[in-house]
């Protein structure tokens, strides 16, 4: 853990959304948590959060006509809200758009988060409780992951704790790249959606079918599947690769994303060999003494060139790599600096678990003021969380009138439109199509069934 | 099945296909009484060995070695015709004992499938085949062209898990990667599309899967059959037998402090010094440091404190001092007191939760930033050695710790190291962190009789 405190002298970075000087008039005594102003989060829930879609998504086509709706679905969701002054409300649940819509208006909650789709009403659950045990309980969830750079302090020498930057956010673009490829090529899921937390990471919400009726145990298994970290706090080592050869899914994300990453982004923006207290940590990893001290004799004479992480890792590659280190573990070690520095680093309790609550899109993070958005993981690379729009941004861009607005929503006419409507285009429209076609295969099964059935 | 108390023997079916039963159905048996409580504590002794086995990190072929010894040593009949009555027979007692709480059915669920996992594999391969057609597992195996698309994925996947790779005749099937979640979590299968390629040798995770899911469900029907019927009806024969068969077994819980009830907050810096284990400890020194724990750490500390007699109220007060340092006490009201209170079964659906045992202690799994979990095993030889040079233990003592350690011994790890702090013998081991605090104090108190803790 050596070396996080370095000074990093970013203070431009602005974490208040509010404080950009161009705040509408000033209300007295409303506002509240860090900075979000309950009168704009009112604004906020009044025309720009895109409850239709919201519904569309979370009812998976079960608000349709068709005869194998289940139009009980979205009733059985739980909602959760996070009030001013901290009062929190668990088990919400809502029969349709109209009431889930006029409860956010009216709530004006600071965060929503999204529970589990429970076998029964979440707010009628004390009237099942009675009737004996394991009665009320998840039915369906989306298979979520949360990835938090704060996880990410002792390879990052830029920012600590919830503070990120773009010489850090490569890491959460790898792990995105990382995982969503192996959710759709290994376990063949299609209907995933990325979204920024709005402050220190990203999540995930993988939401086919199939993801949303894994058991815990399945969902433990996909989370593990993912783990190569197995250090802790007081234990050096943090990765450990073994055998003789990596799986072909560790395989690819080393080809693919990690290598590229770590030699061609993370080893200069995080300066992590340019001096003597960085290069050590990497040393520590190499279990050989006197490769370490070959190394240590190489690098000690200071000489500042350009590129010094970039000529550093070469000589620790070829040196590690070359043909007299007869120990397979050895060579493994290069593999195992990149994966320590680069590999994703998932909070595995919260996938683990059906219910697990977690944040929902488009709401606004209550401490920086900006609208968690969707990120596509096409284009990950470009994602800038510094540019994310802020409460405050998105309301003054309302009160410019601009006379070739674009549509009748107001979220279309400000920097709010491309996210919603990504949102819209990649993935909400193909999830609802395959959930239509889901519904009525379901359905058609059933009815044969019972046609069969009948005919003894 | 049909419990007697005379003396009838019981005739025994003779169309056994296999000597690994699945337990579909209770058997139409009569049992003698006597035996319904034998035969259960003989597997009861069984599982708890397994259960340590696994706790201990013993590997899948010393596990394997483990449960054969255990089976032979416990389970075998005087009559050799009876073994299988006495299997089918003890399952089915102790899936009634270990219906009545999620705990219970929790333990028992994943120590029978444990214990069936290495029974399976140490059956024949034509009985695997038996076993596995019962289940009617509808899976196909994959074609020869197919199979040549995907070889030298699937040689990785041997390779990464030390597996010579597979010759051109072995045969593998296509399984939805949801059913055998095991292979998945440690990827010890190439998955394709949601499609995993299982080898026949590998088949043993599929059938475990199904088992376990019989089992599952079993349990929850046993639960419901014991509340409504058999508890009431049982009560003067079955039931007094039933509940003390899960509690004489597994050694007390510690959700309610009971000897040495309440320390104070005034105390606790003394006594965590001398009467907490590594785990406890390191979790107070670094909570005293950092003024914070993660969310891992607050339980397994939190917890321990509960079944050391700390009251909620000074609890609140003793992780509101360290926090409010950190993130100041108004963040600590609204974040982590819920928590707290959680703990003593006062929010949320109020449980009363129980402090960690050993065993849950040791698997867990710590990550970045974490300090919780079991020392012994999780942390690296040099701090493991630093922390217990500070706790005072010799260097002799020591090397014999490290010894334990490195055998993955770590209850036993634990055991030396409270002898050689307390210096006296602790022959009934360390197997919960209460258990490590209640004999200490028990020690400390009659070394010291006049110095009230």
């Amino acid at each position: 853990m050596a070396g996080v405190e370095v000074e990093n002298g970013r203070d431009d970075m602005v974490i208040d959304g509010c404080e950009n000087g161009q705040q509408p008039k000033p209300m007295q005594n409303i506002v509240a948590f860090d900075g979000v102003n309950v009168n704009y989060l009112k604004l906020y829930y009044g025309k720009f959060f895109p409850h239709a879609d919201m519904f569309k998504w979370m009812s998976y086509g079960n608000d349709g006509k068709h005869p194998g709706c289940d139009h009980s679905y979205f009733g059985r969701r739980e909602f959760s809200f996070t009030l001013d002054n901290d009062i929190y409300l668990r088990f919400q649940s809502f029969s349709g758009l109209s009431e889930f819509e006029n409860a956010i208006r009216e709530k004006c909650p600071f965060k929503i988060d999204i529970g589990p789709v429970y076998n029964v009403d979440p707010a009628k659950r004390h009237a099942y409780a009675q009737s004996g045990d394991n009665v009320f309980t998840p039915a369906e969830r989306e298979l979520v992951f949360d990835i938090d750079i704060s996880d990410y302090d002792d390879v990052r020498y830029c920012c600590s704790g919830a503070d990120v930057c773009l010489e850090c956010w490569p890491l959460m673009t790898v792990a995105i790249k990382v995982i969503d490829s192996a959710l759709r090529d290994d376990f063949g899921f299609n209907h995933i959606l990325w979204v920024y937390s709005g402050r220190r990471g990203v999540h995930c919400w993988v939401c086919d079918g199939k993801a949303r009726r894994l058991n815990n145990e399945q969902r433990s298994a996909i989370a593990d599947y993912f783990r190569v970290y197995k250090g802790n706090e007081n234990s050096h080592k943090k990765v450990s690769l073994t055998g003789q050869a990596l799986h072909p899914f560790l395989v690819r994300a080393y080809n693919d994303v990690l290598k590229t990453a770590f030699e061609e982004k993370l080893l200069l923006s995080q300066n992590l060999l340019s001096h003597e207290e960085r290069y050590e940590t990497i040393l520590r990893m190499i279990p050989d003494e006197s490769l370490t001290s070959e190394l240590r004799a190489k690098w000690g004479d200071n000489r500042r060139s350009k590129d010094i992480n970039t000529v550093r890792w070469q000589q620790l590659k070829q040196l590690l790599q070359s043909g007299r280190q007869k120990f397979q573990g050895l060579r493994r070690c290069v593999e195992e600096i990149v994966f320590s520095f680069t590999y994703p680093r998932i909070d595995m309790e919260v996938s683990r678990h059906m219910n697990h609550l977690l944040k929902a899109p488009f709401c606004i993070h209550p401490k920086t003021g900006r609208v968690c958005v969707p990120i596509d993981p096409k284009n990950c690379e470009e994602f800038d969380p510094l540019a994310v729009p802020t409460l405050s941004k998105l309301l003054e861009e309302l009160n410019v009138e601009s006379p070739q607005s674009r549509g009748h929503n107001d979220w279309d006419r400000t920097s709010l439109g491309d996210s919603v409507r990504f949102f819209q285009s990649s993935f909400l429209q193909p999830l609802l199509k395959s959930c239509k076609e889901e519904i009525e295969s379901s359905y058609g099964a059933k009815l044969q069934e019972s046609k069969n059935s009948m005919s003894w | 099945m049909e419990v007697l108390r005379s003396q009838r023997k019981t005739a025994e079916s003779n169309d056994v296909v296999s000597s690994l039963p699945l337990y579909r159905s209770a058997p139409a048996l009569e049992v003698r009484l006597e035996d319904f409580e034998l035969y259960a504590i003989d597997r009861l002794r069984v599982l708890k060995g397994i259960s340590d086995g696994l706790s201990r990190g013993k590997k899948p072929d010393e596990m394997e070695k483990l449960v054969d010894n255990l089976w032979r040593l416990h389970m075998r009949h005087p009559h050799s015709s009876e073994d299988r009555n006495k299997d089918i027979i003890s399952h089915f007692v102790l899936r009634l004992v270990y219906c009545r709480t999620e705990e219970l059915r929790r333990w028992f669920l994943s120590t029978e499938t444990s214990l069936f996992r290495y029974r399976f594999r140490l059956q024949t391969i034509e009985s695997q085949r038996t076993l596995m057609s019962e289940f009617n597992l509808p899976y196909k195996t994959v074609s020869n062209s197919e199979f040549e698309n995907v070889k030298e994925k699937i040689n990785q996947v041997a390779r990464s898990i030390g597996q010579s790779p597979s010759s051109a005749d072995s045969i593998f099937y296509k399984v939805p990667f949801e059913e055998v979640p095991d292979l998945v979590a440690s990827r010890r299968v190439y998955i394709l599309k949601g499609q995993a390629y299982v080898a026949m040798s590998q088949l043993v995770s599929l059938v475990v899967t199904q088992f376990r899911t019989l089992l599952s469900k079993a349990l929850v029907l046993t639960n419901r059959k014991w509340t409504s019927m058999i508890r009431e009806q049982e009560k003067d024969r079955l039931t007094p037998l039933v509940e003390s068969l899960s509690s004489s077994y597994l050694g007390p819980d510690y959700s309610q402090p009971s000897d040495f009830a309440e320390i104070s907050l005034k105390d606790i810096d003394q006594v965590a010094q001398s009467s907490f284990p590594l785990c406890m400890r390191h979790l107070f020194e670094k909570l005293r440091e950092d003024h914070h724990l993660k969310h891992g750490g607050r339980m397994q500390l939190g917890l321990f404190l509960k079944g050391v007699g700390l009251k909620l109220d000074d609890a609140l007060a003793f992780w509101k001092a360290e926090f409010s340092r950190k993130v100041g006490a108004e963040r600590f009201d609204k974040e982590y007191a819920y928590g707290i209170r959680h703990n003593y079964g006062k929010e949320g659906k109020r449980t009363d939760y129980t402090p960690y045992s050993c065993q849950k202690i040791i698997s867990s799994v710590p990550s970045v930033g974490d300090h919780h979990g079991c020392p012994y095993r999780h942390f690296s030889e040099e701090n493991l050695r630093a922390a217990l040079g500070r706790m005072g233990v010799s260097n002799r003592a020591l090397e014999d710790v490290i010894d334990r350690v490195r055998n993955k011994h770590y209850q036993l790890a634990c055991t030396l190291t409270f002898e050689a702090v307390h210096n006296t013998s602790c022959d009934a081991g360390i197997n919960h962190p209460n258990q490590y605090f209640s004999d200490s104090k028990r020690i400390l108190e009659s070394k010291n009789p006049s110095n009230p803790a």
